[in-house]
């Protein structure tokens, strides 16, 4: 599925984001979730084309990590391009579980029981 | 158009688990070998990102290099979802490990007993972080020449560690190490909430 864009890339990956190398916000991780807004806010634009595309890949949530594999991008313009869809309302964002230095005994045997089924 | 009364899912919690080891130990083969998804993989352009590191002495020019992480799913349940990501083998792109730690569970290091050595750096790694690990052993054409115990010798580890002799290339032996190191960290997790009572609520 992946490599569904065999064309080839016509535009440099940085083009896409007009040239920022830096997200506007520093909370996407790999494992975040992002799912799109539908229906979109009555006050949104049009999205770009690259916008478009990671609108149709979020319609169930998905992590920013596959996401930037399905699109063959980098993650780094991934995030630059999903904080701009942030602020014009068309994705929500869910962060992971956070795991501190306590650790959470029922998410960890969850997460042991779902190996276990494996 | 979408229908009005659809009900977007909801985004599951996610959480993380390293592969780690030396160049070639077999991380993408373990990542694989328990992915519901084949491994699919980013690459990053090395940048700025990487500079002011030592280890990139040298190659300060390769401006163009750049970094792959691959990366399985495992769905644990409807809310919640389990990444595996198998760490940048080159030691010169260690920097990324930093970002690729932070709020992960745990780690396996992956040793090839061939070569040993090559997973030294990061057994430190995790060690000097606090991270918790373990360690397995994985066995080229499923041979383990040595026992568990002469592993974690040369190795140095620590009694806390557990050494799994292990076949990348085998999903039933892949979850158990998985399943090892989540042993390892319920068994912190409950020594931790023991700490004051002497019984929890059952589940």
């Amino acid at each position: 599925m992946g490599g569904g864009d065999t064309a080839g890339r016509l535009v440099r990956p940085f083009a896409l984001t007009g040239g920022r190398t830096r997200p506007s916000r520093a909370d996407f991780t790999l494992i975040t979730t992002v799912t799109a807004v539908d229906p979109p806010p009555t006050w949104a634009t049009r999205p770009q084309p690259e916008q478009q595309r990671i609108l149709r890949h979020c319609v169930e949530p998905i992590a920013v990590a596959e996401l930037a594999a399905l699109l063959d991008l980098p993650v780094s313009v991934v995030v630059i391009m999903l904080c701009d869809l942030l602020e014009a309302g068309r994705i929500t964002v869910r962060p992971p579980r956070p795991v501190s230095q306590t650790p959470d005994l029922d998410l960890l045997q969850k997460v042991r029981d779902g190996l276990g089924r494996l | 158009m979408a229908d009005s009364d659809t009900v977007t899912r909801a985004a599951p919690d996610t959480v993380k688990i390293l592969i780690a080891g030396g160049f070639g130990v077999g991380k993408t083969t373990m990542v694989g070998s328990v992915s519901e998804i084949a491994p699919l993989r980013t690459e990053e352009p090395l940048t700025e990102a990487g500079l002011g590191i030592d280890d990139l002495a040298g190659i300060e020019d390769k401006k163009a290099t750049t970094v792959a992480l691959d990366f399985g799913r495992i769905t644990i349940g409807d809310d919640l979802v389990l990444y595996l990501f198998g760490t940048p083998g080159q030691q010169r792109f260690w920097f990324m490990w930093n970002d690729l730690a932070l709020g992960a569970l745990g780690a396996v290091v992956l040793v090839d007993v061939r070569r040993p050595e090559s997973s030294f750096a990061a057994i430190d790694f995790f060690e000097r972080r606090g991270i918790p690990f373990v360690v397995g052993v994985n066995g080229f054409y499923g041979e383990h020449p040595y026992p568990p115990d002469e592993i974690r010798d040369a190795l140095a580890l620590p009694d806390h560690v557990q050494v799994l002799l292990c076949d990348a290339r085998e999903r039933g032996s892949c979850r158990d190490v998985l399943i090892a190191l989540l042993d390892q960290l319920i068994a912190v997790a409950e020594d931790a909430e023991g700490g004051g009572t002497l019984t929890r609520p059952g589940r």
